[in-house]
């Protein structure tokens, strides 16, 4: 593998400010980095700042400190003027394929978006014939019939409008795709579809992907690396093998142990999680799981652990991680 | 590898794709009541535009200069315009009241002895025309506000509520009646541009100014939603310009709020520039309004209540249909309830 990073991100924090002066921490000092055609599975809880940390990625929000380094600039201070020539490399697939797309506006329209605002390789305005020869292309690439083109959002299903929406980030031929949660609005029967999808445009284009999801089910099949969250942090990061059939973190186990037994099979002894997810207003003390984890011990609420390497290409956040010693 | 066409595709005809807006329009002739609303405005709008000619040809009357002496054929017989008072309450002379022939004082007269049918059409002209183009003037005006407003936030948006709060804060009426007494004892003057005081632009752009925060509102609201809405995050995602997304993408969703605010806002309108008018302060004599026609009418309330019926009944109906085609309007143009299908 040509291991060549396409996008670093070095300690990212991101607080939001509440109203009553409280600060709600959604990213608290999460570095990763995404190698040239890998794809990165993003997996937690609801609420554990998976799509924050996305589209901070993307400098779609914005950061509170922290650095991005894409295709070896770094982007984290860009203006929005600045970052726009960036924005052709770097794309986003959303979680609602209906919000995500303007219900006034023909689907031909919103695809061609992009290209009429960026200029073509040689730096000129793009023609309408060229534009229109890109579209036909981009219809065939996702399965879509061209006289797609002509209609509005609200006349295909989510399945369709998901295709619609990778249409669209993929028109400038970008290098990365973060993808939100593209699936988990959809049937199931459809999600193996745009799953597949995603896999073959990887193939096809030489993709790289960050692609976040709650469904350890569909990381699995798409992801050659994995990243676990919880409360705004990584707490396991690795190889998808290593980490979904031999975690070394507690939470990585819990997530693992309530999906059904055919669909990962794990050796972690089930261990189901207890309790609510904490406040991100307040976080828990040391390794914020000890309120949560079966493992837990004393030292766990006083010291903080950091992400340690295992020597498997694998890094977890933990004091005593399972089936590894310390 | 499997490149599925998607199984269940919409079927490939190209002809006309109806848009948001045709559906929305479908969706509105099915409404029979906004239907019927808007006929009503149609008619009485008609009937106004048709004014000169009434008073020209049918009633063959001058409904702007003063006619007590004068006199008037109906049924073969000459008939005065003032005549001895039928009411024993009252001395002295009274108008004729309503004839019900449409060519001799159908209404009736007013107390200078003019056709109050014809002053109700040249009156419906500009009372519509004063309260159709307010209510545009402040569409306008607050699209300008709400949008900056809703956009751009921050400081724009903290300075630009307060003055809208602080504009609402002042009773409509009162505010509207103190504009219209300086400018219409002064007229206005602008730089080098004087502005008499029975210019109809006066009421118009009072009435469009103390209705701005009514309508900016609603329009900052709806640019706040659409600003965070994903489709915008979408569009910064892809590098669009901050401008083409305000335009492109903003703008025209805005644009159903500003279709729906329409008629409400001319009734309200309506109602503003009655009020002005009969206070003396609106549409100057002679030329006439619904509101000045119910003050001529205030005097002759007990001996002939038509004069200041028929412009009451008149806004009322105006004023009702205007808000029943609003509600048809809203339900028709809401996007979302009418065309999201699951997810
Ligand atoms: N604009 C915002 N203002 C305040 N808090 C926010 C904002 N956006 C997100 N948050 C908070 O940040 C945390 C992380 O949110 P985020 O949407 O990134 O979670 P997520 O992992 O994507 O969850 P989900 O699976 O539900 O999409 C949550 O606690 C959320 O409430
Ligand atoms: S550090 Fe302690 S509390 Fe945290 S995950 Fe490891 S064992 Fe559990
Ligand atoms: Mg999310």
């Amino acid at each position: 593998m040509n291991a060549r990073p396409l996008l670093q991100a070095e300690h990212l924090h991101k607080e939001y400010k509440l109203p009553r002066g409280q600060t709600l921490r959604a990213l608290d000092d999460v570095s990763l980095t995404v190698m040239q055609g890998e794809t990165l599975g993003l997996v937690g809880e609801s609420g554990c700042g998976k799509s924050t940390l996305g589209r901070c990625l993307l400098r779609l929000t914005d950061l509170s400190s922290g650095d991005i380094v894409f295709e070896g600039r770094n982007i984290s201070a860009l203006s929005e003027r600045a970052l726009r020539p960036i924005r052709r490399r770097m794309q986003m697939v959303f979680q609602d394929s209906y919000a995500s797309l303007n219900p006034r506006r023909r689907i031909g329209d919103l695809i061609a978006e992009p290209l009429r605002v960026h200029p073509d390789n040689e730096g000129r305005k793009r023609s309408a014939a060229d534009i229109t020869a890109r579209l036909d292309e981009l219809m065939s690439l996702v399965g879509l019939p061209q006289s797609a083109l002509a209609r509005y959002p609200h006349e295909f299903s989510g399945g369709q409008r998901q295709r619609i929406n990778i249409a669209r980030a993929l028109a400038l031929s970008p290098q990365l795709v973060v993808a939100d949660e593209p699936v988990s609005a959809l049937d199931v029967s459809i999600q193996a579809q745009i799953v597949n999808l995603f896999t073959d445009l990887r193939e096809r284009l030489g993709l790289t992907y960050v692609f976040i999801a709650h469904d350890l089910a569909v990381v699995r099949q798409i992801s050659t690396r994995v990243a676990v969250m919880y409360l705004g942090a990584i707490v396991e990061i690795g190889d998808t093998d290593t980490v979904l059939h031999n975690p070394a973190h507690p939470y990585t186990a819990a997530l693992i142990s309530a999906v059904p037994e055919p669909v990962i099979r794990h050796d972690a002894q089930r261990s189901l999680l207890r309790g609510d997810v904490p406040s991100p207003v307040s976080p828990p003390s040391g390794c914020r799981f000890h309120t949560r984890c079966p493992q837990a011990q004393p030292r766990c609420s006083a010291e903080t652990p950091e992400l340690r390497d295992f020597g498997d290409a694998r890094q977890a956040a933990c004091h005593f991680p399972l089936g590894l010693s310390a | 590898m499997e490149t599925q066409t998607a199984a269940s595709a919409p079927s490939p005809s190209r002809a006309s794709v109806p848009g948001p807006w045709r559906m929305a329009g479908r969706s509105l002739t099915a409404n029979r009541s906004a239907m019927t609303a808007l006929a009503a405005l149609m008619l009485v709008t008609f009937a106004c535009l048709l004014a000169p000619f009434y008073a020209g040809d049918v009633a063959r009357t001058d409904p702007f200069t003063s006619n007590v002496a004068g006199s008037f054929m109906l049924g073969g017989q000459e008939v005065d315009i003032m005549q001895p008072n039928d009411n024993p309450l009252h001395l002295g002379l009274s108008p004729v009241g309503p004839t019900w022939n449409p060519s001799a004082y159908m209404l009736g007269a007013d107390s200078q002895g003019r056709d109050v049918a014809a002053r109700l059409l040249y009156g419906g002209r500009n009372s519509l025309l004063i309260s159709f183009s307010a209510a545009l003037v402040c569409i306008a005006i607050a699209t300008v506000v709400g949008v900056s407003a809703g956009f751009f936030g921050g400081f724009v948006d903290t300075a630009l509520s307060r003055l809208m709060d602080i504009m609402w804060a002042v009773p409509v009426y009162l505010f509207a009646i103190s504009l219209s007494i300086v400018t219409i004892s002064q007229g206005l003057k602008i730089g080098p541009f004087t502005i008499e005081s029975d210019n109809l632009l006066i009421p118009i752009f009072i009435i469009a100014l103390v209705y701005v925060p009514y309508a900016a509102r609603p329009i900052r609201g709806r640019v706040m939603a659409l600003r965070n809405a994903e489709f915008v995050m979408a569009a910064r995602s892809l590098g669009v310009p901050q401008h083409r997304i305000l335009l492109r993408d903003i703008v025209p969703n805005v644009s159903t709020t500003l279709v729906v605010l329409t008629p409400l806002l001319t009734a309200l309108a309506l109602l503003a520039e009655s009020a002005l008018s009969f206070l003396s302060i609106g549409v100057q004599a002679p030329a006439a309004s619904w509101g000045t026609i119910i003050q001529d009418g205030e005097g002759l309330i007990y001996t002939r209540p038509m004069v200041a019926i028929a412009p009451g009944l008149a806004i009322v109906i105006v004023v009702l249909a205007l808000n029943i085609l609003g509600d048809g309007l809203r339900d028709a143009l809401d996007v979302r309830e009418t065309s999201r299908r699951g997810a």
